[in-house]
């Protein structure tokens, strides 16, 4: 299919009809709504469910009833929203059900405001419902990055039998950007779904729930999730690294669309002679943990700075890589407030400075 | 023929073998076999998904040869929804209590039945938390003693119990609703061609249809079986009266 421009919101719904959901559940809320504006029309184009539930308690709750089916399913909101779904989510990864939940976070907490955020991180990918659980989270930083993601979130949560949580923040859901999809969305072949709920006919009844009275039976349970998570932490860790070379002193560690104004940041220091290295996770759970930690104990290295739209949320994740190695320093813009270019740069030349009087230091 | 051993009462189909864990003299293991007799009348048990409530039913699926969803507390509709949108080939249930239902799921059983979804719920009305212990619930009736109105319920600070069904036959597009009880087997007859009327109503596709059986707690009630039932008569019956609110092809006129 050729390129085509694109508003973020639209382009997540065309992927998930492209990786073959079949069923979409939701309840307005800025600034994601015209996912569903779009998949108002476009579900019924290709023969599939749209439902504006009354709440996103209902609506997470309809996804777990859809999700039983062994279709794939999805929903899409943003962050006071995703707060409401915690309780279907929690049972649906204790149901060990797949399903993708898109959060187009905006500041918080509580009504917060409406502009973009990176403030749910710990929500996303601590858990956020209650129980032993994880979710496996996908950070997109550009709209294309989005529609691939979203489709694989699909083939990771059948693949997993676990809920899936792409994160982007406002700005995913309401920039346009020109994007590609495949003609068909090619994906490794999947076990058959012998799970499902269609029906005792022939074989006995499948029970979907996440109760185990006896407390062996839910230890189990727990334990074969924490497998899962495990072999996420094998399997599926992904990241990216942005001019990463012998020569920097720093590396940024940011995702999402902070990541790119990082880029802006790191490119127009490379112009002025100073060499800055970035690593990107694009799964925030599984975290690349071990990954980090290779970059960040690398010899040139100095200093590490986390860049996030929060009060320094996926900073706790990223001290615990470097495991006290190297200095992890942070910068954060929240609220809605977008950090720009410059306030990056100026925290690396406050670094450099910084690094130079250390050395002076050393020298005396 | 040998007469002596002809079978004339057995174990429905859609029922396992397992034994339930209900008190002694507690009604809903007759509203199980009620909704068990219905889908083997209507020979649709291998195409039948149930979707169990929290409470003292929680464990439905065990007793059950059919699929099972298990919903959190109160969200038993929205299951039931997303399922039977998905799949709207197969015969769809939700069972619930009175505070899973009247109470956290309100906003869940009345949207579910404002768009007319077609499924069917079996709603047990015993007027109160059984399985947590006897607390009060929305349906618990003014004056009745439970654990957290000991002094029996005070409409003046809580409000007069809801009665579900008027409050739903409000709405303009539910099928089929109505209240029985199960205290004499002169109620569970009625009791059971409502429910199987339920069922029918699903399979003709007319949309949404609730049943509210009127059920005891004896455990919770501090009542033997059998005064537990005469408690019923004498206190729910005239609160919560029997009858259809309402039916689709009654209504048909005034659509
Ligand atoms: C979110 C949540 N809140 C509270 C509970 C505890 N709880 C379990 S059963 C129940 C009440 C059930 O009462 P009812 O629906 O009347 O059914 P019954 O036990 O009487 O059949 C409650 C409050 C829970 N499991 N989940
Ligand atoms: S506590 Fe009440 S509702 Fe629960 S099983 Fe016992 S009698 Fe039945």
């Amino acid at each position: 299919m050729a390129r085509v421009l694109m508003k973020g919101n639209e382009a997540i719904a065309e992927a998930a009809l492209k990786a073959g959901a079949e069923g979409y559940f939701c309840y307005p809320i800025t600034p994601q709504s015209e996912v569903a504006e779009y998949l108002a029309k476009r579900m019924d184009e290709v023969g599939g469910l749209f439902l504006q539930g009354e709440s996103e308690l209902a609506v997470a709750n309809m996804l777990f009833g859809a999700a039983s089916t062994g279709k794939r399913v999805f929903t899409t909101s943003s962050s006071p929203g995703i707060s409401l779904m915690q309780e279907a989510i929690s049972y649906m990864a204790g149901a060990q059900l797949p399903c993708v939940i898109v959060n187009i976070m905006r500041g918080g907490p509580g009504l917060g405001g409406i502009l973009p955020a990176q403030s749910d991180y710990f929500q996303s990918v601590k858990g956020g419902g209650h129980g032993d659980y994880r979710l496996l989270v996908l950070a997109p930083s550009t709209i294309q990055e989005s529609v691939d993601l979203m489709m694989l979130a699909f083939h990771l949560a059948d693949k997993y039998r676990n809920p899936v949580m792409m994160i982007g923040d406002g700005m995913i859901g309401q920039m346009m950007e020109p994007v590609e999809f495949p003609d068909h969305y090619e994906e490794p072949e999947l076990p058959e779904k012998s799970w499902v709920a269609t029906g005792a006919v022939g074989r006995k009844p499948h029970v979907i729930k996440s109760l185990f009275l006896d407390p062996y039976m839910l230890e189990k349970n727990s334990w074969e999730l924490h497998e899962k998570y495990d072999q996420m932490k094998k399997e599926e860790v992904r990241y990216e690294l942005y001019k990463v070379s012998a020569k920097n002193k720093i590396m940024i560690v940011s995702y999402g669309t902070t990541a790119r104004i990082c880029q802006t940041a790191i490119d127009q220091l490379e112009k002025e002679g100073i060499s800055v290295g970035m690593f990107r996770p694009i799964t925030l759970f599984p975290f690349p943990e071990p990954q980090i930690h290779k970059e960040a104990i690398k010899k040139n290295i100095n200093d590490v700075l986390v860049v996030e739209m929060s009060t320094a949320q996926m900073m706790e994740d990223v001290e615990k890589a470097v495991l006290g190695k190297k200095p992890v320093n942070f910068f954060g813009r929240t609220g809605g407030v977008v950090p720009a270019p410059e306030e990056v740069k100026e925290q690396i030349m406050m670094l450099i400075e910084k690094q130079k009087k250390t050395k002076a230091k050393k020298k005396a | 023929m040998d007469q002596q051993n002809q079978t004339i009462f057995a174990r429905p189909d859609a029922m396992t073998e397992t034994v339930t864990h209900y008190c002694p003299g507690c009604t809903h293991g007759i509203i199980h076999r009620l909704v068990a007799e219905a889908l083997d009348d209507l020979g649709v048990r291998e195409n039948t998904l149930g979707v169990a409530p929290v409470g003292c039913s929680v464990l439905i699926y065990n007793y059950f040869d059919t699929d099972f969803l298990e919903a959190p507390h109160g969200r038993a509709p929205a299951l039931a929804t997303g399922f039977k949108r998905m799949r709207p080939d197969m015969v769809v249930f939700t069972y619930q209590g009175d505070g899973d239902l009247a109470s956290i799921g309100m906003s869940e059983i009345i949207h579910a039945a404002n768009r007319g979804e077609k499924f069917t719920t079996i709603f047990v009305n015993n007027t109160i938390y059984g399985m947590t212990g006897g607390q009060m619930a929305p349906t618990t009736l003014p004056g009745q003693v439970t654990t957290t109105c000991p002094a029996g319920r005070d409409v003046s600070r809580t409000g007069y119990p809801i009665r579900m069904v008027e409050l739903l036959a409000a709405l303009a597009t539910p099928a089929y609703l109505q209240r029985v009880s199960v205290h004499t087997p002169q109620h569970i007859i009625q009791a059971k061609k409502a429910v199987r009327k339920a069922f029918e109503y699903q399979l003709e596709d007319r949309g949404f249809s609730l049943i509210e059986l009127l059920s005891t707690c004896p455990t919770n009630w501090g009542m033997t079986p059998s005064e537990a039932s005469k408690w019923l008569a004498e206190n729910l019956l005239p609160y919560y009266p029997l009858g259809c609110y309402k039916d689709f092809d009654k209504a048909e006129g005034d659509k």
